[in-house]
Order: structure tokens, then C-alpha cells, then sequence
């Protein structure tokens, strides 16, 4: 099976930018990426649930339009998700009947048949009329299997497999997988662990930013030792070691500058699905780029919130210039100058069809001169607007365009405007270049240094080391919610930096 | 200008695909569709009396599309304006007897609307708060204390408001003389000025001020209300006592204006007839008046024109159901166009 020039567009972002893969029988391919590099969208379409904008899916070599999930099961195309499917109070023989024609329910004996077959196909034991939901999870992922090649075996897509599992449970599961392959199934194994990619893995492909960075076949996989697929692995993920001359692009910051921001001991609450903080501290000198790395989903978006104010602090005092801003909600720390430009553009950056001219001025909702005695001057909002559009070089019918419609890169120009307007002091920048094109991601580096330059503090949360060492002085790396260390950027801050990111410790 | 007549198109087609389809059916049920129509017409809109009978019908019902069109366009669903308005209209017309003769006529008149506002924004109160800070879905909440309304003032009229000299359960009558002043001798009370003002105020506020913009937000998109600085705890709230309010307004303004009186067992519904025009209207203030109109001719008009065709009232209410299907169908196909560009 082969899915090549696979190309998908949502609004706003490139999800997948003309990506060949292809599945061999007999082998496990691990499609590895950070969390928005695209892997789930391209299992998507391989499910049926997501249709490519362009590009083809061939199974041995004729080409196939998987239109929905129906259509993927009767190719022999499995999917098992990361989050549970099946219905709890239905027993294991109930579940994976569901989803059988009405007209021709399957007979007690041909269902017994089929899954004392499938069974031994995993190697395990099934009671079929246990409760599903009094089963153990590991259990319930291998009914989820066997629901996935109930009806034919030919694909199957892991998304995640392992992410709900106790390391026990991930030995059996690593164990099922190899039968399967061994069967002669082609297994996709979507991950963002990178030992799971080794431990499991055949065949390697990476994805980042909706593109195919890396690729490694079998035999070279086979023939390199751990400790160099996984150095080869990580510098697909994040990329290359800066050459000497993009080191001198860097600015120099002079190191004698007031402090801007203050961070100390700051703590969140753990939510569900979501890392909390604990004891964050450091502080940011005015003209500064302090870097954030850390592999997605360390507690990077938390650490903005907090210091935006969207997220309550459970501990710790963020200090604005040495005043204290803890107690401050989003618009009190906004109005002294401490800005958030968000990495969700369109969920809660804009209001999608609100016109570019409105989303301007969100943040100012009610302040002159846009308001006036609480009535709206559109004629001001429109002149700012316009001007906004020339200084910023956003692309844009008019600024009455409802802004969902703009592209990503000039979304994120807007935005940009947005925060540099009226008196930035300090602004955190989270993944400012996620999802641009290159010439967008070039620009909206070149803008940050720009405001560095200007004596604006920056907070630079990026997963692309290549970005932090670029344009940083000091970079800080985030581990399950901790700042695990600050490096100083230099020539070997790299590996240093990679180290941590992986290992949460040097 | 083009999108314009487009929106209007699509706001109409409903009602006419629907006056039409029950055209057929008044056809196959072997009545004469445009005498059945002619009729609606002459009672109501060619008819001095019977457009002032539209004229009162439609001022509680513009209150609440004023409510409705609050809470809508800031994404909250206050499906519990009947209770709001029914408890506000118990409250009037309790202590409305004795106000008026205890106090100057438009003190006490200004009063009784406060205590209206007053005790709806009130009602709304548990599942304002439930919203605000605890995220409980206000469709189920507000419609349950609706239920409650019901019975509490029920309850109320039977007891503590009772007029004990009357052996029907219901409260004292407000004299005639002191209901709201009418126009130039028509049958229209000044309450029906009131409430068109009221919906263009509300529609003012929604669409050209910074308090409408910021409600505006929380309804499209609460996380980007968020993290623009809003307080959507503190809007919510603001949002569920003005929907209530105005609602409550609706029930001073209906007893004041025409009733004078509850009886226990009254409860108009208005407040879920209004949901389908708003949606009609797409929460525009100044459309929702043409529709709550066509509404009240239809109810008005209908009611006679059904009985003289010899058929059941609840013919009316198959015309209502076609009219919301028919959107939905439209609606459903305009969106669908839109996907495939």
C-alpha cells in the first residue's frame, strides 16, 4: 500500500504537505512526529474519516479513493485510536459485532469461529462474554485489535497505542504486534516516544510540521546501533546543528539590561490530559529572547497561560518590571504590556468571522479610540486597520474580510500587529512559526528580533531547536512541567539542549 | 447589498415554501386555500380592530425576542424566559392593586416593571451561576426552572396572592382605569411602544457597542473571549439577569397592558413560541419585529379563519411545525452549497 504527494489543508494550516509513505506487508512502519506534525490527519485518511486534497492512495498498486470508514474496512484497512472505543456495559461479543448489517446478523458459532481465530492469530485468551469494561486496559486495546481485523486483515493503524498502557501492559502489546506482523500484516505504528519507534519499528518515517523530514529503510535501521538511530532520529525530529553562520546571526543582547519579568516558584494545577507546573522560575532582562524548548506537551502551553493570566497560578508570583502582576487577570497584565501571542491562531486568537479590522482591535474591546462612550467608531476601527494592513504587510482582500479566511502566515502577521500595538513590554511568543511556510517563518523570526532590538522582552516557547539557537540568549528546557535547566546559547548548546529535552536531566 | 437580499431570501423562503405547502394541504382537505388566507388577512391586516388585536398580541412577544435575541448572540440558551415572564406577571399583578392607589400612577407603574425585571433576573439567578462557575448546561437548567415556575406560581396565586373573595383561584383585578394608558382610543396600550423600543435598544446595543461586542465574542468564540482579557464569568451573569429581565418585562407589560388578573392555571407559553422567530430573524432586532408580526396575524387571523373552515385550531400549530422544518431544511441546504463552495 502507498500513499504519495499527500497533501491536506485546513484552514489556516498545512496539515499535510505532500507526504509519501508507504506500508509493506510483514512489517511495522512507526510514523513518528510531535504533537501537530500531521500523523493523526494522515491516518485519518487512511481510515476514511479525512479525504486528501491532493495527492493518491494505490493499494497494490491501483489506485483506491477511500471515501469513508466503511470503505477502509472493506480494504482490509483497520484502525485502532487512542481513546477507547469500545461501549463498556457490552460484553467482548457484543463489541466487535457492532457495526454488522441488520439483514445478516453474524451466528453465535461463526462469530465463536472467527474469534477463536483472530485469537490465535494475537496469541491470546478471550472470554467473549466478558463485560468489556471490567477488563483491564491492555485487555481492552486487544479486543480493539480484534475489532479492527474482525473483518479482514490486511492494514492495521496503531495511533497511539501505548499511551494508556502500564509498562507491562506495553511488553504484551509490543508482543501481539510482532505476531501480527509476522502474520504478514502491514502495521503503521503512529507515535511520539522515540524508544517505542526503535523498540517496535522496521521501517521509520518522521513528520514534522505537516512535512516528511526523515526516513529510514529496514536494512539501514538494522544496521545501526541504538545510540545512532536514535542521535539520527532526533535530528530529523529537530533539526540540524545550526551552521557557524547562522551562529552569527544571532543578536547580541547587552548583559546589562533591567529585568522585565520576574518569574518565581509559579505552580499549576494538574488537569485532566494536562501536565500541571511546578516551581517555574527565572527572570527576563529587557531586549532579551529567552528560549523555551521542550518536546510538545511538557507544560510549555501552561507556563503561557499562567504568565498571560488565562491560567490561575496555584503558587508562585510572575513581577512585571517588579510590580506584582499574580493577582492580575489577562486584561490588567495586558494593559502594563505583557502580551501573549498565541499558538492557537484561529481557536482562541481570533473570532474567525470577525473582519481582520475587528480582530485588530480584540484586545482593546471598549477602549478609545475605537470606542467612545461605549459606542463602537467604525470609522476609527477601519483606519487603524488599514494602517495595521500596510505596516504589517497583511494580506487581505480588505480589512472586512472575515479573517478565517486569510491564510496562516498572515493570521499570525495580524496577530503579531496586535500584540506590538500600544506599548508591548514583555511578549511571549508560543510557537510563532508552527504551521507557516518558510518565507512567513523567516519573517516572523526576523520580527522577533526586531522587537527584541526595540527593548521588548520576548519569551520564545518553540519545539524547533534550530529556531531557539538561532535566535535566543538563554534557553530553558521544560520536562513534565519543570524547567529542568537553562543553557547559555553558544556552540554546543544543541546537544545540551537535546539531552534535556529527552532525558529531563544533562 | 447582494448578500443582503440573499440573507432576506433565506430568511423568507421558509415562510412562504411553508404558507404554500399548507396551501396543498388545505387543498386536499377540500378548503379553499386563498379564501382560507383571505380571511387571515381580512381579519387582521385589513381590519382597523384586528391589527390593533395584532398590535397588543405582539407586545410581550417582542419583549421576549428582545431577551432571547441577549442571550442567543452571546451563545447562552435562557430556554426559561415562560417562567421568568409567567413569575414576573404573578408579582405585578399582586401587588399592582395596591400600588397604584398607594402611589403616583407612573411611580407606581415604574415600580412594578422594576419588581418585574427584578424578580425574573432573580429566577434566572441559580442557573446563571450554575453557568458561570460551574459550567452546567443552562438548556436543561433554565427549562427545569421553568417547570418550577410554573408551580410556584400556581402555588402563589393560591395562597399569599389569592383574591380570597373569589372562588376561582386567582389574584386581585387591576381596575380597567388603571391598566396602561391607550393610543388615541385604539385597543394598543402605550406597553406596545414600549416593547418596540425596547428590541431596537437591544438590537443597538448588540451590534454598535463595546459592552454588544464583548457578548458578541463569548457567543462566537469563549476561548478567544478568554484570552482577549474578557471576564466570561462575570458577562455570563450579566447576560442571564438582561435576558431575564426583559422577559420579566414582557409579563408586567402583558398584565399591566391587557390581563390585569392571573388565574392559577395560566400560562401563555410565549417564551418557546419566540425561539423558532428569533432563529428566523437570525437574532437581528429590527427583522424579529416583521416575524413576531407574522406570527401574531397568523395566531390572530388564524384562529378565526380556521374555525370558520371548519377546522381545528391546531391547524395553526401544523403551519408553525412546517414553517420550523422548512428552515431547517433550507438551513441544512445552504450550508451544505457553502461546503462545496
Amino acid at each position: 500500500m502507498r500513499l504519495s504527494g499527500i497533501t491536506k489543508r485546513f484552514p489556516g494550516v498545512v496539515a499535510n504537505d505532500d507526504v509519501t509513505v508507504e506500508l509493506f506487508p510483514g512489517e511495522v512502519h512507526a510514523l513518528l512526529g510531535e504533537n501537530g506534525a500531521g500523523k493523526s490527519t494522515l491516518i485519518g485518511m487512511l481510515a476514511g474519516v479525512q479525504r486528501p486534497d491532493a495527492g493518491t492512495i494505490s493499494v497494490r498498486g491501483e489506485a483506491v479513493a477511500i471515501t469513508s470508514p466503511r470503505e477502509a474496512i472493506r480494504l482490509g484497512i483497520g484502525t485502532v485510536y487512542q481513546h477507547a472505543t469500545l461501549v463498556p456495559n457490552m460484553t467482548v461479543a457484543e463489541n466487535l459485532m457492532l457495526g454488522q448489517s441488520w439483514w445478516r446478523p453474524m451466528r453465535r458459532d461463526a462469530m465463536l469461529a472467527r474469534l477463536a481465530e483472530i485469537s490465535v492469530l494475537l496469541g491470546v485468551q478471550t472470554d467473549p462474554d466478558a463485560v468489556a469494561g471490567t477488563l483491564s486496559l491492555g485487555q481492552q486495546q486487544q479486543i480493539e485489535i480484534m475489532k479492527a481485523l474482525w473483518r479482514g486483515e490486511r492494514v492495521l493503524v496503531l495511533d497511539e497505542p501505548t499511551s494508556m498502557l502500564t509498562p507491562q501492559g506495553v511488553r504484551e502489546f509490543g508482543e501481539v504486534v510482532m505476531r501480527l506482523r509476522d502474520a504478514g500484516l502491514a502495521i503503521v505504528f503512529v507515535t511520539h516516544k522515540l524508544n517505542e519507534v526503535l523498540e517496535f519499528g522496521d521501517r521509520v518515517s518522521i513528520l514534522k510540521l505537516g512535512r516528511l523530514v526523515g526516513h529510514i529503510a529496514p536494512e539501514r535501521l538494522r544496521a545501526m546501533t541504538p545510540g545512532d538511530a536514535t542521535a539520527q532520529i532526533i535530528d530529523m525530529m529537530f533539526g540540524r546543528e545550526p551552521k557557524p553562520n547562522d551562529i552569527g546571526l544571532r543578536r547580541a543582547t547587552p548583559p546589562d539590561g533591567a529585568v522585565a519579568l520576574t518569574v518565581e516558584g509559579l505552580c499549576t494545577a494538574p488537569e485532566a490530559r494536562q501536565q500541571g507546573l511546578s516551581d517555574i522560575g527565572f527572570a527576563l532582562r529587557v531586549g532579551e529572547v529567552f528560549g523555551i524548548a521542550g518536546v510538545d506537551g511538557n507544560g510549555q502551553k501552561q507556563l503561557a497561560e499562567a504568565l498571560a493570566g488565562q491560567l490561575r497560578a496555584s503558587a508562585g508570583r510572575v513581577l512585571l518590571g517588579g510590580q506584582d502582576v499574580t493577582v492580575l487577570g489577562v486584561a490588567g497584565r495586558q494593559r502594563l504590556g505583557l502580551r501573549y501571542l498565541t499558538d492557537d491562531r484561529l481557536g482562541e486568537g481570533t473570532v474567525g468571522a470577525y473582519s481582520v479590522g475587528l480582530n485588530l482591535v480584540l484586545k482593546q474591546v471598549g477602549e478609545a479610540p475605537f470606542w467612545r462612550r461605549g459606542l463602537t467608531d467604525e470609522a476609527a476601527i477601519q483606519a487603524h486597520a488599514e494602517s495595521m494592513i500596510t505596516r504589517y504587510d497583511i494580506r487581505t482582500p480588505s480589512a472586512e474580510t472575515p479573517i478565517a479566511r486569510l491564510s496562516g502566515g498572515n493570521i499570525q502577521k495580524a496577530l503579531f500587529g496586535r500584540e506590538m500595538s500600544n506599548g508591548p513590554r514583555v511578549v511571549i511568543y508560543n510557537k510563532p512559526t508552527y504551521g507557516l511556510d518558510l518565507a512567513n517563518i523567516r519573517l516572523s523570526r526576523q520580527r522577533i528580533r526586531e522587537a527584541a532590538d526595540a527593548g521588548v522582552a520576548g519569551l520564545l516557547i518553540s519545539t524547533e531547536l534550530d529556531e531557539l539557537l538561532e535566535l535566543c540568549d538563554r534557553i530553558g528546557v521544560m520536562y513534565r512541567g519543570r524547567l529542568v535547566g537553562i543553557v547559555e546559547n553558544g556552540p554546543d548548546a544543541g546537544p545540551r539542549i537535546g539531552q534535556l529535552m529527552v532525558a529531563g536531566s544533562a | 447589498m447582494r448578500a443582503r437580499s440573499r440573507d432576506a431570501l433565506r430568511a423568507l423562503a421558509p415562510i412562504i415554501l411553508a404558507l404554500l405547502l399548507g396551501g396543498v394541504i388545505l387543498a386536499a382537505l377540500g378548503r379553499d386555500p386563498i379564501l382560507f388566507y383571505t380571511r387571515v388577512l381580512n381579519r387582521t391586516v385589513f381590519n382597523a380592530s384586528g391589527l390593533q388585536e395584532v398590535a397588543v398580541l405582539m407586545a410581550p412577544l417582542l419583549l421576549i425576542a428582545a431577551s432571547l435575541i441577549v442571550c442567543f448572540r452571546a451563545g447562552l440558551w435562557n430556554l426559561g424566559t415562560d417562567g421568568q415572564f409567567l413569575l414576573a406577571a404573578v408579582f405585578v399583578s399582586a401587588y399592582g392593586p395596591a400600588l397604584v392607589v398607594a402611589l403616583p400612577y407612573w411611580v407606581a407603574i415604574c415600580a412594578l416593571m422594576l419588581l418585574a425585571a427584578g424578580v425574573a433576573a432573580a429566577w434566572a439567578a441559580l442557573p446563571a451561576l450554575l453557568r458561570a462557575w460551574h459550567g452546567v448546561n443552562e438548556i436543561i437548567s433554565t427549562l427545569m426552572m421553568s417547570f418550577l415556575a410554573f408551580s410556584l406560581s400556581a402555588f402563589l396565586v393560591k395562597t399569599y396572592f389569592g383574591d380570597p373573595e373569589n372562588t376561582v383561584p386567582q389574584t386581585l383585578v387591576l381596575p380597567v382605569e388603571d391598566r396602561l394608558p391607550r393610543i388615541a382610543e385604539s385597543l394598543v396600550h402605550v406597553g406596545v411602544v414600549f416593547a418596540v423600543l425596547a428590541v431596537l435598544v437591544v438590537h443597538l446595543v448588540m451590534t454598535r457597542t463595546a459592552f454588544g461586542l464583548r457578548l458578541r465574542i463569548v457567543g462566537h468564540n469563549p476561548r478567544a473571549a478568554e484570552h482577549v482579557g474578557l471576564h466570561v464569568p462575570r458577562l455570563t451573569l450579566a447576560v442571564f439577569g438582561i435576558s431575564a429581565a426583559l422577559a420579566g418585562l414582557g409579563g408586567a407589560i402583558e398584565i399591566l397592558g391587557v390581563r390585569g388578573v392571573v388565574r392559577a392555571d395560566w400560562h401563555p407559553g410565549f417564551g418557546l413560541l419566540v425561539v423558532p422567530l428569533v432563529f428566523l430573524a437570525r437574532f437581528h432586532g429590527v427583522a424579529v419585529i416583521g416575524f413576531v408580526a407574522f406570527f401574531a396575524v397568523l395566531t390572530i387571523g388564524g384562529e378565526s379563519a380556521a374555525r370558520r373552515a371548519d377546522l381545528p385550531n391546531h391547524f395553526l400549530l401544523v403551519m408553525m411545525a412546517m414553517i420550523l422544518g422548512i428552515l431547517a431544511l433550507v438551513d441544512h441546504l445552504a450550508a451544505r452549497a457553502k461546503e462545496r463552495g
